[in-house]
């Protein structure tokens, strides 16, 4: 068993990190392999089918962001300092012992980053076409997840056949459709749980080894809500109002969006970003000849704001408002993320049209708008 | 029964009371360092009068909403003027609230809130503003806007205030007249408000809030917007009787 090194200022660590990483450092020291990936659009049947744990490492915290602005500019997306900050701190487990970082060639500013993480961490960089719209941009999408894999073997000295790629479809779309669950109870009239109970649970099972396990942690979530559910149960206040949250990923305020909502009259019955149901109902044709094809045409098929034109995000916003009969619709949008900024006028004209009230929020991962944040989304409750 | 509304804005703390569908009276304080203390001391200025937890309902708005603990119900500023100005007014518009810390602007319909829009982080077109240029000039609000009547065109340029503060510092340093100056600072709040009220058009507006009362801002504002700009003494009370509404 090799022994690896933990980060230098491990000792000053608090308990609760010191725990994760011997835990990432046991799983690893113990022949397990770990890759580090950004975005929903990476491939991640490619790494079950290796056998290779994949994590995500998405900065959700402010606290890295004093260092990381040492290096990148400050007026940059939060998502992406913390990401960056995370690994030029060597305070993520999952970041510090991965074998390498997969990137996507999404928004210029990650895109960017991802050249000085190299620096810290190896990161392998998908090219994401900028649209699905070209004939040729599916091709070009099957080619990067070819050399990927390819990439992937030489690295393992494994094979990575169709068989074991199509089990892991068969698995992710499984895992997808749990997932798929949550968001069926949590749009619930009235909701079975809180959205915020699902945004915890769903960034939570991120982090285990493997689909089997993370696919574990969701199914437990759905099942104790069945259960609460069916001894009577009501977990949110049936006159609260329906909120769909859009916009940037938003996990890293959870507690200043998503419980602000929720304890200001509001529930978030739909969690509209691209980790939730527009991603979650695409499924991968298991029975495809190609599983590979099958695989990356899937994955290009995801609608961000990164693509242009993106129709696909607005509609199926449409969609989901009037399937968990939505009161209003509020987007987050991180700072400096121009594009989900700039999308957001069509968002907000989708929203008129359908004479469902909007509002948009600007903000970070710091608290020094909470308050303000809070007299916004309050007083957008009330309004509804 | 009387109805209390009570609104704490990080500068003043404003009381408004209704019986039987009038404003009977109105309180306004200091909000001083504490919430919780001037809470406390219109309380018991109303119990002085009679006004107590016995035959009143309690309802409080502003930043400081949460630190009135005989409150029956907290509601936000926004739904709060939205419904004092439907009451004052009574019609559509947009209201605009220069308030010591931000600024709104909300649009009202059928006395209902559209929509509504605060300036950011940031002290630009807000009652700080005036308040740091007003004492950097060493004048009262009254005399600012008494002077800048008779001022001429000069620009601030800078957004922040505390840039601005060094422009206004440079330009007395240049022995700029004080009327261009109080100019320029009312302009200044005026065009950033406007601008904020891009989002919130509408044929009329109301200003409520401590600015109410002075008549060359009303002025200046309505020039801007190219509409009527409406106001009225009570407006200062507007978020407090809309508080006082919702009891
Ligand atoms: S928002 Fe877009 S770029 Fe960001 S993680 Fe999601 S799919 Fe990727
Ligand atoms: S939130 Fe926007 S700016 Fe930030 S990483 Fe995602 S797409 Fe890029």
């Amino acid at each position: 068993m090799e022994t690896l090194a933990l980060p230098k200022s491990f000792d000053e660590f608090v308990d609760a990190r010191k725990a994760g990483f011997l835990k990432v450092k046991e799983y690893v020291e113990n022949g397990g392999h770990l890759v580090g990936m950004f975005c929903s659009y990476t491939p991640l049947e490619l790494f079950d089918a290796a056998g290779v744990s994949v994590v995500g490492l998405c900065g959700t915290s402010n606290e890295p962001i004093a260092d990381a602005e040492k290096v990148l500019p400050k007026n940059l997306c939060p998502l992406i300092k913390s990401s960056y900050g995370f690994a030029y701190t060597e305070k993520c487990p999952y970041t510090y012992f991965c074998d390498f970082i997969v990137g996507e060639t999404t928004c210029d500013g990650k895109k960017k980053m991802f050249e000085l993480l190299n620096d810290i961490k190896e990161t392998y960089v998908l090219h994401l076409p900028q649209s699905q719209k070209r004939d040729y941009a599916k091709e070009i999408w099957y080619q990067e997840i070819k050399l990927l894999k390819e990439y992937m073997e030489e690295r393992y000295g494994i094979e990575i056949t169709d068989e074991k790629l199509r089990e892991a479809a068969r698995k992710r779309n499984e895992l997808r459709k749990t997932q798929m669950e949550l968001y069926a109870l949590q749009g619930a009239v009235p909701p079975a749980m809180k959205a915020t109970e699902v945004m915890s649970t769903l960034a939570q099972g991120m982090f285990n080894f493997g689909v089997d396990a993370q696919h574990a942690s969701y199914k437990a979530k759905v099942d104790a809500a069945k259960e609460a559910l069916a001894g009577g149960a009501k977990p949110v206040d049936e006159k609260a109002k329906r909120i769909l949250l859009t916009g940037c990923p938003s996990t890293g305020v959870i507690q200043k969006v998503g419980m602000t909502i929720e304890n200001n009259g509001g529930v978030i019955v739909c969690l509209d970003d691209c980790g939730g149901e527009r991603t979650q109902k695409m499924l991968v044709d298991e029975n495809a000849d190609d599983i590979l094809r099958a695989i990356s045409d899937r994955y290009l098929e995801i609608h961000c704001s990164v693509m242009t034109t993106n129709e696909g995000r607005i509609a199926n916003t449409r969609e989901m408002c009037q399937k968990y009969k939505v009161d209003g619709v509020v987007e987050m949008v991180l700072q400096a993320c121009h594009t989900f900024n700039v999308e957001s006028t069509l968002m907000q004209n989708m929203c008129d049209d359908e004479g469902i009230p909007y509002m948009k929020l600007e903000t970070d991962y710091s608290t020094t708008d909470s308050g303000q944040i809070e007299t916004r989304l309050a007083a957008f409750i009330e309004m509804l | 029964m009387y109805q209390v509304g009570i609104d704490i804005g990080s500068s003043a703390a404003k009381a408004a009371v209704i019986s039987e569908g009038e404003v009977i009276k109105t309180i306004l304080l200091d909000t001083g360092f504490s919430s919780r203390k001037v809470a406390d001391t219109i309380y018991a200025t109303l119990e002085a009068e009679g006004i107590t937890k016995e035959n009143a309902k309690y309802v409080a708005t502003g930043y400081g909403r949460i630190s009135v603990p005989y409150a029956d119900d907290v509601i936000t500023e926004i739904t709060c003027h939205g419904k004092g100005s439907y009451f004052l007014f009574g019609e559509n518009g947009t209201i605009i609230d220069i308030g010591g810390q931000d600024t709104k602007g909300i649009s009202l319909k059928n006395g209902r809130v559209m929509k509504f829009i605060m300036n950011d982080k940031c002290s630009a077109g807000t009652g700080k503003f005036l308040e740091v240029m007003t004492n950097r000039l060493g004048l009262t609000p009254q005399e600012l806007s008494a002077l800048a009547r008779k001022g001429k065109e000069i620009t601030i340029s800078s957004m922040c205030t505390v840039f601005a503060e060094s422009e206004v510092i440079s330009l007395i340093g240049k022995e700029t007249p004080r009327e261009d100056i109080a100019f320029g600072v009312i302009e200044s709040v005026v065009n950033k408000v406007v601008s904020l009220l891009a989002q919130v058009p509408n044929d009329q507006y109301f200003l409520t809030g401590g600015l109410c009362e002075d008549i060359y801002i009303v002025e200046r504002l309505a020039k801007a917007l190219n509409a009527p700009v409406k106001t009225t003494p009570l407006a200062r009370f507007a978020g407090a009787i809309g508080a006082a509404i919702a009891c």
